[in-house]
């Protein structure tokens, strides 16, 4: 053998070493950050700017009920992963059915949200530089919400299937942590969309 | 084990009667590098994909002969003006792209101790991803104009400004190729950017503090943060260029309000930092190689961590230097002007630092450090050609000139491209068991070292005296005939240096002398371990107290941590 | 280890080498002579008159001036830190390679120096502030000129692959060709009606972008009367190489003639009546105006003063009657890609028209 290893096995690893699925998903979360970060940065460069048809002002209705079961899904899936992280496999599938429920509702509600304002107000993606902006930011926010809800569907699968067990709550806490990230996203959107540009 | 005092083996020589290749009949041989998520296998296609684009992206050749002399015909405007386009997007995307994530993947588990990549199915999802978005990409010369009218190669430039990718005046579906095949590579770039970090900081082996680990781990790591912060704008912004074309959205419809500065700057918030992400590989093989053939620790290893962290976060501050000619006003422009020179101050502190280097040691001239060498005099001239670039009422003549071309090509060539055959001359031994020849090495590199200065040195000039880039052809009488025609001289020597490196390697492949575990007499952990190495890297996890463990195995009496 | 040139070429090497140097003349100015031989030869096979080569060196107007002192200093810092730098590199490169005798032990190992750090670090910290200030104030001096009241006022409205020049105090519509006063500021404003393009004429000014949706703006003070080179500065498509710029500097005298010419409608004559039916009945006058006609098509140039040009097809060809009627032919033949299409006139049809046109002077 050599003399590197032979002195120095039996030293305790001091170094503090994350694990990599939350490293991993971190790194994601930075990337979508900037993906978003553009959108609304086009969002508010084009606020004012329409050359006709509707304004936001004219149009958008708080959608206060949506957000408040999209933000409480985060409070769920919080109670999920610590549910399961002693051991309780029960109460951790319910909080998780909670939790796919509440996001299911915003997303009904952010569809019904559209039509109203596609077939009442007449605002599609074409009408005009609000539009495009409205729907194309609101949207890619839905659509990650629908990846997140599949990813959680998966997981209650697996849960109703008796094959989640307490080892397995590294990887919940690591999802949990994508669908806090689109939780977070839809504040800024929130934001921007309904109180800034209104 | 053998006796030897200078390295153990920790990659040990175990024979397994399954790694014998002559016992594979040809399918299992291809079939085990299709399915495979070994880090060392796809670090290799990777880099073998990225060098068949590199002879692709000689379409530069046709541009060339072209341009040649005044007023010829050689090519048709239309094919001129796809082959510009195809060239810079080959280049960047499939070339650049490719071999330095490749080369990161091959590395970068290797030299921190590890066994593979943090996700190593990830790891293969991101290459045919990135593959995927190549071929599609290049299917467009084949999806041609007269077939069912499907579209052809992508003619908009390879930063494709607004509204010219617009439906309106980009009609067909080339520019769909050229906005889909980038973003799938895209994907790929995240994915591998991903895996890279967690690898880098969840399993170093032990011992090895963020502090103790190569400089080529540092700057992978940095590169791929840039990564995730810079690919993610261009897919954003190619989101909306979708929409545009297929959902009648009007984010660059400037009938209808949308802005063409706006693309610009989403396309250089990407494109800036995208460069550098290009060259800081590039950095890091000079911080591995330089020292090794000057026998010499590198010079002011913090200080080089810490400019790569400067030129990191600044890079993110200058895009706009790429649009001083669109109206922004005084202040705008004086902004980036302050921004693109003070990144130049990081950077010129990693070219003295590998002097710093140099200096004192004992200099060997092997391919792999002529070929440093050649870099650090062209990544010189590239930055002061940059800080000239950034002197923005300067830049307003020399802007989409030649003079441009010049600066980046001194960059991707002079700088990236000599450090990666630099790179592929040093570890290709460490991979495939046997040393590439010098004889054709050196042959290899005159030839390219000279072609490349006779191209690019005359294209400064004929920037400065007016020629505009991505023009088919000239007038005669504007004084470039004579300048153009030595560019193109030039080229039939960098193709000639490059059919030398491709015998170079075929041959060596089967021919070159065996390697053994530590050619070059150098101090990092892949040099620790069996060349080619195992498929699990080290048989024992070793653990390391310095930066250079295999110095200090090797100067027992005088290791590196009782001075780091 | 020097080895004897033992080949045949070595030797007869050797024997030019001696007999040039017999003559006094070192070897490094055969080669400069020859250089310049060449570039003489060549410059003189394409009929190159040097004054119209667009040279960011040779500036010819107060912006280019500017922009040229600032990229003398730029040079010059830049040049000086090339010289030590490569200069540090070469002598490592040879002061510190491995000699042949060499005792196969490591040289001392440095692992960095503060001082040094420090120093190199703040030097090229100066040299930008020097640099970045010169530089802001060269940027106010160009872009916010202030305008005088005598200056001449353009507007330029950049095509798919042809410029617009319209004079909003004279009157004057013209395409391609411009013409202002010298020794006296013009002022442009720069605007597209479809693409981004650039306007760049070296002599007289840096290039700054005609974006769709903005109006950016420039100036220029031509020092000589003559005839000024340039061409659209950014890719706009598949004719951006042939979409070329022509500024003629004219004496007060001059300008005013050409004023006077421009401004003035074009003249109905009897003898070409026949050109001018088949012009207005043609597709024509959808692109193209003629003024003083029904013709008022914006698209393309306006022709009222065609042949008072010096090219057609924004650079493609010389104009002429004899260029015009196959520019008109077949269009894409010269400028492939062109939107103007090939009309497929008879030939009697197009000699009429030919000749019709060859009045608008």
């Amino acid at each position: 053998m050599n003399a590197a290893t032979a002195t120095a096995s039996l030293e305790p690893d001091s170094r503090w070493i994350p694990s990599k699925g939350v490293v991993g998903m971190t790194c994601l979360i930075i990337a979508e950050s900037a993906i978003f970060t553009i959108f609304v940065v086009a969002y508010l460069y084009y606020l004012g700017k329409d050359l006709s048809g509707p304004a936001p002002r004219q149009v958008l209705e708080l959608p206060i009920l949506n957000t408040i079961c999209l933000l409480s899904s985060s409070v769920t899936i919080t109670f999920a992963v610590r549910s399961l992280r002693v051991g309780d496999t029960k109460r951790f599938s319910a909080w998780w059915l909670a939790t796919i429920a509440l996001g299911a509702y915003f997303l009904l509600g952010t569809g019904r949200e559209w039509a109203r304002l596609i077939y009442d107000k007449g605002l599609t993606i074409q009408t005009n530089l609000f539009g495009t902006t409205f729907y194309s930011l609101v949207g890619l926010h839905a659509s990650h919400v629908i990846v997140g809800l599949l990813a959680l569907l998966v997981v209650l699968a697996f849960a109703l299937a008796g094959s989640v067990k307490q080892e397995h709550a590294e990887r919940a806490h690591v999802l949990a942590l994508y669908w806090h990230f689109v939780d977070m996203v839809w504040i800024v959107v929130f934001t921007v969309v309904y109180i800034v540009g209104r | 084990m053998n006796g030897t005092a200078r390295t153990g083996d920790l990659g040990g020589t175990i024979p397994l009667a399954s790694l014998s290749a002559t016992e594979k009949t040809i399918f299992d041989q291809i079939h085990s590098w299709v399915v495979t998520v070994d880090h060392k296998k796809l670090g290799l296609m990777y880099i073998m994909y990225g060098l068949l684009f590199l002879v692709v992206g000689l379409e530069a050749t046709l541009i060339r002969i072209q341009l040649a002399a005044p007023n010829l015909h050689v090519i048709s405007p239309q094919a001129f003006n796809q082959l510009f386009t195809m060239h810079g997007t080959t280049m960047v995307f499939l070339v650049g792209m490719p071999i330095i994530f490749g080369f990161a993947n091959y590395l970068v588990p290797l030299m921190i101790g590890a066994r593979d990549l943090a996700f190593p199915r990830l790891n293969a999802f991101g290459f045919w991803l990135s593959a995927f978005g190549g071929l599609l990409l290049y299917f467009s010369f084949i999806g041609g104009e007269g077939l069912a009218g499907a579209g052809s190669a992508p003619d908009v430039g390879w930063f494709a400004y607004a509204p010219l990718t617009a439906r309106a005046f980009s009609k067909g579906h080339s520019t769909d190729y050229w906005i889909l095949g980038i973003m799938i590579g895209g994907f790929g770039s995240i994915a591998t950017a991903v895996n890279i970090i967690t690898t880098i900081l969840c399993m170093r082996c032990r011992g090895m503090t963020l502090t103790k680990m190569p400089l080529l781990a540092w700057m992978n790591l940095i590169m791929c943060g840039m990564v995730l912060f810079a690919v993610s704008p261009l897919t954003a912004a190619q989101i909306m260029l979708l929409l545009d074309r297929f959902a009648g959205s009007h984010f660059f419809d400037t009938q209808a309000g949308g802005s063409a500065v706006l693309w610009m700057h989403f396309f250089w918030i990407f494109g800036h930092p995208e460069v550098y992400i290009l060259i800081i590989p590039s950095f890091a093989f000079a911080s591995e190689i330089i020292p090794v053939f000057s026998r010499k620790a590198i010079f002011g290893y913090p200080v080089m961590v810490g400019a790569t962290l400067a030129i990191a976060f600044v890079s993110l501050s200058v895009w706009a230097h790429h649009m001083f000619t669109v109206g922004m006003t005084s202040v705008g422009n004086t902004f980036f002007v302050v921004s693109t020179m003070m990144v130049g101050i990081p950077t010129g502190i990693k070219i003295f630092n590998w002097l710093g280097t140099m200096w004192g040691g004992k200099l060997r001239f092997d391919t792999p450090m002529l070929f440093s060498i050649a870099f650090i005099f062209q990544f010189l001239i590239a930055g002061l050609t940059g800080i000239m670039l950034a002197c923005a009422p300067w830049d307003w003549q020399l802007n989409d000139s030649y003079f441009l071309i010049a600066h980046f090509h001194y960059t991707l060539v002079g700088a990236l491209v000599f450090m990666i055959f630099a790179a592929i001359y040093y570890w290709f031994p460490k991979a495939t068991g046997h040393l590439l020849s010098e004889r054709l090495g050196k042959w290899h590199f005159w030839l390219f070292l000279i072609g490349f200065h006779i191209t690019f040195d005359t294209m400064h000039f004929s920037g400065l005296l007016g020629m505009p880039r991505r023009i088919y052809t000239y007038e005669a009488g504007r004084g470039w005939g004579l300048l153009n025609l030595i560019c193109t001289v030039g080229v039939l020597f960098q193709v000639a240096a490059v059919f030398i490196f491709i015998m170079n390697v075929l041959r060596s492949l089967r021919k070159g002398k065996t390697a053994g575990n530590d050619p070059w007499d150098a101090w990092t952990l892949e040099w620790a371990t069996s060349s080619p190495p195992p498929e699990y890297n080290f048989a024992e996890v070793p653990t390391v107290k310095s930066r250079r463990p295999l110095w200090d195995i090797k100067h027992p009496t005088d290791p590196d941590w009782k001075y780091e | 280890m020097q080895s004897q040139p033992s080949s045949r070429r070595c030797q007869r090497a050797e024997q030019l080498k001696a007999s040039a140097c017999s003559f006094l003349i070192p070897p490094w100015m055969l080669w400069l002579a020859m250089a310049v031989v060449l570039q003489q030869g060549v410059l003189a096979a394409e009929r190159t008159n040097p004054a119209l080569i667009p040279s960011t060196f040779a500036p010819e107007s107060a912006p280019a001036h500017s922009i040229s002192h600032l990229a003398g200093l730029a040079l010059a810092i830049t040049g000086a830190i090339f010289l030590v730098v490569a200069g540090l590199l070469i002598f490592a490169v040879i002061r510190f390679r491995r000699r042949a005798n060499d005792d196969g032990t490591e040289p001392a190992q440095i692992y960095g120096s503060g001082p040094v750090e420090a120093a190199w670090t703040t030097v090229p910290f100066l040299i930008v502030i020097v640099l970045s200030l010169t530089t802001a104030r060269v940027i106010q001096e160009v872009q916010d000129a202030h305008k005088p009241d005598t200056a001449l006022d353009v507007q330029v409205i950049g095509h798919q692959w042809w410029w617009e020049f319209r004079y909003p105090k004279l009157g004057i519509v013209t395409a391609n060709e411009l013409h202002v006063p010298v020794s006296q500021a013009t002022f442009l404003e720069l605007r597209s009606a479809d693409v981004v393009h650039s306007f760049w004429v070296p002599r007289l000014a840096g290039k700054i972008d005609l974006v769709p949706n903005k109006v950016n703006s420039m100036w220029i003070e031509p020092e000589r009367p003559g005839l000024f080179l340039g061409q659209c500065g950014t890719y706009c498509g598949t004719q951006h190489a042939l979409m070329l710029l022509r500024v003629y500097a004219d004496t007060p005298e001059d300008f005013a003639r050409w004023v006077k010419q421009q401004a003035e409608p074009s003249e109905s004559n009897p003898s070409v009546t026949a050109g001018k039916w088949v012009f207005e009945q043609t597709a024509c006058i959808n692109c193209h105006a003629v003024g003083g006609t029904v013709a008022d098509g914006r698209f393309g140039p306006d022709l009222t003063h065609l042949m008072s040009r010096d090219t057609l097809g924004s650079g493609a060809l010389t104009n002429s009657p004899q260029a015009l009627r196959a520019w008109i032919k077949a269009p894409d033949q010269f400028k492939p890609g062109v939107l103007m299409p090939a009309m497929n006139l008879s030939d009697s049809d197009l000699d009429q028209l030919v000749a019709y046109l060859a009045t608008l002077k």
